[in-house]
């Protein structure tokens, strides 16, 4: 009851703040992969977004909230089309959500040159960190080498001298190889690239033992990284060399489905659960009252994203019609991230934290991610220099 | 003078209808509006094709999304080279990209007919189940091919810079854009319409009915096959450079096998075999996908079944429903 | 490649023919019998384990959940027979393309709003858990193992069915000639339904046995569903021994594409050697009634 007291209040609060020329509604348009396959990544994102929302009472910086839902498929046109009908019809102020990096790549040209903001909870295309990075563009998670980088200097400061390394052939998979080469500077003895949504490793896997690495970096996401895992401890690999990969490969989304073959990898991410700061402590307990089950990354993005946006409306005041001021309230990013320190690079993208987890069973026996150490402090993304905006 | 039928009036009515929507949606206050009839008629365009195959000819084609990929991508490899003013071919006659529709779209649909063309040429050696598989195979290492091709994107797709530039028509401009695509389709249309009702389309469809009387009377069967095949798979590949340059983005999705299924709906539920069955197939699946989506997340429970009613009680298509509504059936 | 790793590759390449196989014999008994082209068969898979892993998690054993989950997919198939599909066999072929499509459609959402959207568990059960040195050197997971040995039991049991019992003279028998048969005073639609059941039956125990290795999900009786057709096209429609066999030679190509041809290329290796061979063999290796 506590909460709901405190969020009235908070309401109260910003409704008297607001100046008599403020907007008086704001709304959002959330598109995410809803159906398919790829859904549940789309549902942990509406959820925590819908969950951030909430916790300034339904009232992103004090304004009544719309959220329209859209479905985007995994389709990029259609990802377009729903994203020209929000900014037209439904004229939303902010678009936000997006799962995919193709959808993004659809639907950030027309939005950004209508003028309407998007704020991005999980697609960080290089593209978008560098030459073609936007005014009107935001990213609040990560751009997508990010998390690949911190494993690199992870696995290279353990003292790794042979990495074998396996990603889905697609620009995310090679994009991730090449994060992790980046900080990683020793051999590299093999590399495959698998066909995308490849049900079953074990040809590759019988060539990985070949090869006989000191440790092997893998990025698999979704159904991918479930077949995997699983088929790496089948293999009697797991007790043989040991797997690092980046958070997707082990986040909430998949662990409960990998079960014991998950258990004691190592991986590295923006985010823990078991962070301990007050926002982070409030955002789990939360989400967990509200839907049963503990919060991926996903979810914390999405969070941070509803929480970025009220922010930088009650910086202006609500008044949001001013895209300037509130671009400059948005890059001001003055919320408390469940990741701890958080701020924009010029490009929009994050400057922040990336952590070592390592799966571990917490006291009700399930999987989940333990905090084991700081990988990067403030670190950036490589195609900010690239990026002309100041 | 042709004759006055109820069918030449509906014609008028339609083109008239399609001609006025823009203003009237701007009237009602949903200009919105005007690109999903766009998309509409842009798919309307590929499912025309479709049914010259599949209606007339009786070849299940189930990797038509193939063609319309090859025609998006040709457009969009064109106009990433002419942005970043790189060569597309280099060597003793080096090739440059475009924006020009007048070269970008003619080599869209002349790029998809070529590939129509040698997948039709395996393919249509065989026929029934084995047709349906083999185009759905050809049409898969296409998807893999732009999959894999990582100069222009992957997976995550190309973005088009900048639209295709046509005779100094704004192409950004959603009414102008409109009218060029229902020009188009009505272009398609008339050019599919002549066709089937010369001697070419007796023979495809006699084929259709007894492939060996037709060869018996003297008709290379499988030679019109193939020109049909690659008739449509050109019409199919105009229909994606029309959608690369709404989507202004281009990605293997568009040739996932899930779409050439849509295809193939959208040619049923319309009514096959009628040309214009196709158009109000794709109006209908289009629509419904948007407003079902809009109600609930979980709307594919709705339209899977939907589907399967249509297929068992309404298999000569909506259109075929319309016409015996009206007493006007023409089949 | 030494020999060593070369022979693990041949089992790896065995074990998914072998569940090629299971998945290819329902669908081509059902083509060849009924005439009726199934895109849900990969859904039938997706049942199978998923149901596996429901009962896995009531019983306590993932043997006896596979147990159960056979006649349950089988139920699920024989009343999805007698609702829809049995109105489409004097159908043609793109009636049934469409209905079994919108069928996906149906299952796909179904599954999400039963066991929602997140993967679901099922792991490898205790006994087989371990690796077995099949040569020196090589370590191999004994539940692919057993996969491969249980497949092969089947075909065999399938082919005895077909060769040797009374059903197996009536399959063959509609496959032939069905006026024929119901003629004869067989009551041709029990025929139908059975081996419809029979078939997903024969895709739950798949799916049942895939889902300790894969993630059970929404959206994976797709993955399998296109290479099962390449199977059953290569190898015939309607012919179950040429199912094996394809089943078989596409399961090595497969996996010794992935390993020695660039990754382009290897996806791409599946429908190349199916376009190849039907420009060899338009209707297939083994073709039925040709």
């Amino acid at each position: 009851m506590f909460m709901k007291r405190a969020l009235l209040v908070t309401a109260a609060a910003a409704l008297f703040a607001l100046p008599a020329q403020a907007a008086e509604k704001v709304k959002v348009g959330f598109i995410a992969t809803m159906s398919g396959p790829a859904r549940a990544l789309g549902q942990d994102l509406l959820d925590g977004f819908k969950l951030g929302v909430e916790k300034s009472g339904g009232k992103l910086g004090g304004l009544e909230t719309e959220i329209i839902e859209g479905d985007d498929q995994l389709k990029p046109d259609v990802g377009r089309q729903l994203a020209d009908r929000m900014v037209k019809r439904d004229q939303v102020d902010i678009i936000a959500g997006v799962v995919f990096s193709n959808v993004m790549m659809a639907i950030a040209g027309p939005v950004t040159r209508a003028e309407t903001f998007i704020v991005s909870a999980n697609a960080g295309p290089s593209a978008l960190a560098g030459e073609m990075c936007n005014p009107f563009f935001f990213n609040v998670a990560w751009q997508n080498d990010n998390t690949h980088e911190a494993m690199g200097q992870h696995v290279q400061d353990a003292g790794y001298k042979r990495v074998y390394l396996m990603a889905p052939n697609y620009p995310a998979g090679t994009d991730a190889l090449a994060g992790f080469k980046r900080f990683y500077k020793g051999e590299i003895v093999g590399e495959a690239l698998t066909q995308i949504n490849q049900p079953d490793y074990a040809a590759e896997l019988a060539q990985l033992r070949a090869a006989e690495p000191d440790a092997v970096y893998v990025f698999y996401p979704g159904g991918m990284a479930v077949n995997f895992v699983k088929q790496y401890a089948q293999a009697g690999l797991k007790e043989e060399i040991p797997l690092f990969g980046p958070s997707f490969l082990l986040d909430q989304s998949v662990l409960q489905a990998q079960g014991d073959a998950a258990l004691g990898l190592y991986n590295t991410a923006f985010w823990s659960q078991a962070l301990d700061n007050e926002a982070n402590v409030e955002f789990v307990r939360g989400f967990e009252e509200k839907y049963g089950r503990l919060p991926s990354p996903y979810a914390a993005q999405a969070y941070d994203a509803a929480r970025l946006i009220d922010s930088a409306i009650r910086r202006v005041d609500g008044n949001i019609e001013d895209k300037d001021a509130f671009r400059e309230a948005l890059e001001a990013a003055d919320f408390q991230s469940v990741r701890g320190p958080f701020r924009f690079n010029h490009n929009h993208y994050p400057i922040q934290n990336y952590y070592l987890r390592k799966v571990v069973k917490d006291e009700q026996g399930r999987l989940v991610n333990s905090l084991e150490g700081t990988v990067f402090t403030d670190h950036a993304d490589a195609y900010a220099s690239e990026c002309k905006m100041k | 003078m042709p004759k006055i039928t109820p069918g030449t009036l509906g014609a008028v009515a339609a083109v008239a209808l399609l001609l006025a929507l823009p203003p009237i949606l701007d009237l009602v206050g949903a200009p919105f509006y005007v690109d999903v009839a766009t998309r509409i008629a842009i798919f309307a365009i590929a499912a025309v094709a479709l049914d010259l195959v599949l209606g007339y000819g009786g070849m299940v084609s189930f990797g038509h999304a193939a063609f319309i990929g090859v025609g998006a991508y040709t457009v969009g490899i064109l106009s990433t080279h002419a942005s970043n003013g790189t060569l597309l071919f280099d060597g003793a006659l080096p090739i440059g990209g475009t924006h020009s529709a007048l070269i970008a779209w003619p080599l869209a649909v002349l790029a998809s007919a070529l590939v129509a063309f040698f997948i039709g040429l395996v393919s249509l050696r065989t026929r029934g189940v084995y047709f349906i598989m083999i185009t759905l195979a050809f049409a898969q290492m296409i998807y893999f091919f732009f999959v894999s091709l990582e100069t222009y994107g992957g997976d995550d797709g190309l973005s088009l810079w900048e639209r295709s530039s046509l005779l100094g028509l704004d192409l950004y401009d959603s009414t102008v854009f409109y009218y060029l695509v229902i020009f188009i389709l009505i272009a398609v249309l008339v050019f599919c319409r002549r066709l089937v009702g010369a001697r070419f389309g007796r023979v495809i469809v006699g084929a259709r009915e007894n492939e060996r009387r037709m060869n018996a009377i003297g008709f290379p069967t499988y030679r019109y096959k193939l020109v049909c095949f690659t008739i449509s798979g050109a019409i199919a590949g105009l229909a994606g450079a029309l959608l690369a340059n709404q989507t202004e983005f281009v990605s293997p999705s568009l040739l996932h096998w899930t779409r050439s299924g849509e295809l193939i709906v959208m040619v049923v539920l319309g009514g096959m075999g009628t040309l214009l069955g196709p158009v109000v197939g794709a109006i209908f699946f289009l629509l419904l996908e948007d407003v079902l989506s809009e109600l609930t997340q979980h709307w594919m429970i709705i339209f899977g079944p939907l589907l399967i009613l249509v297929v068992l009680f309404a298999n000569r298509g909506l259109l075929g429903l319309l016409r015996r509504g009206t007493g006007n059936d023409t089949r | 490649m030494t020999a060593a790793l070369f022979a693990e590759q041949v089992l790896n390449g065995l074990q998914l023919g072998v569940m090629l196989f299971l998945m290819a014999a329902g669908l081509t008994l059902v083509f060849g019998i009924m005439n009726l082209i199934n895109l849900a068969h990969g859904s039938l898979y997706m049942m199978g384990a998923y149901l596996t892993a429901t009962f896995q998690q009531a019983t306590g054993s993932f043997f006896l959940g596979l147990l159960l989950a056979l006649p349950a997919t089988a139920v699920v198939a024989m009343l999805v027979e007698l609702v829809a599909l049995r109105q489409l066999y004097d159908r043609d072929h793109l009636d049934q393309v469409l209905a079994t499509f919108g069928l996906i459609l149906f299952f796909n959402e179904l599954t999400r709003i039963i066991w929602g959207p997140s993967a679901y568990f099922l792991d490898v059960p205790e006994v087989l858990s371990g690796t077995v040195e099949v040569l020196p050197g090589i370590p191999y997971p004994a539940f692919r193992l057993a996969i491969l040995l249980a497949g092969l039991a089947v075909a065999a049991f399938l082919f005895f069915l077909i060769a040797r019992t009374r059903l197996g003279m009536l399959i063959r028998a509609g496959a032939s000639n069905r006026e024929m048969v119901s003629a004869l005073g067989v009551d041709i639609r029990l025929l139908y339904t059975l081996v419809f059941g029979l078939g997903a039956a024969l895709a739950a125990l798949a799916g049942g046995m895939a889902g300790p290795i894969l993630a059970v999900q929404v959206g994976m009786g797709e993955s399998i569903l296109i290479l099962t057709f390449v199977v059953i096209v290569i190898g015939g429609i309607g012919s179950v021994h040429g199912a094996l066999v394809a089943a078989l030679l596409v399961g090595l190509v497969d996996t010794f594409g992935s390993v020695l041809l660039p990754a382009a290329a290897a996806e791409m290796a599946i429908y190349l050697l199916m376009a190849l061979i039907l420009v060899w063999r338009p209707s297939g290796l083994f073709p039925v009634n040709a």
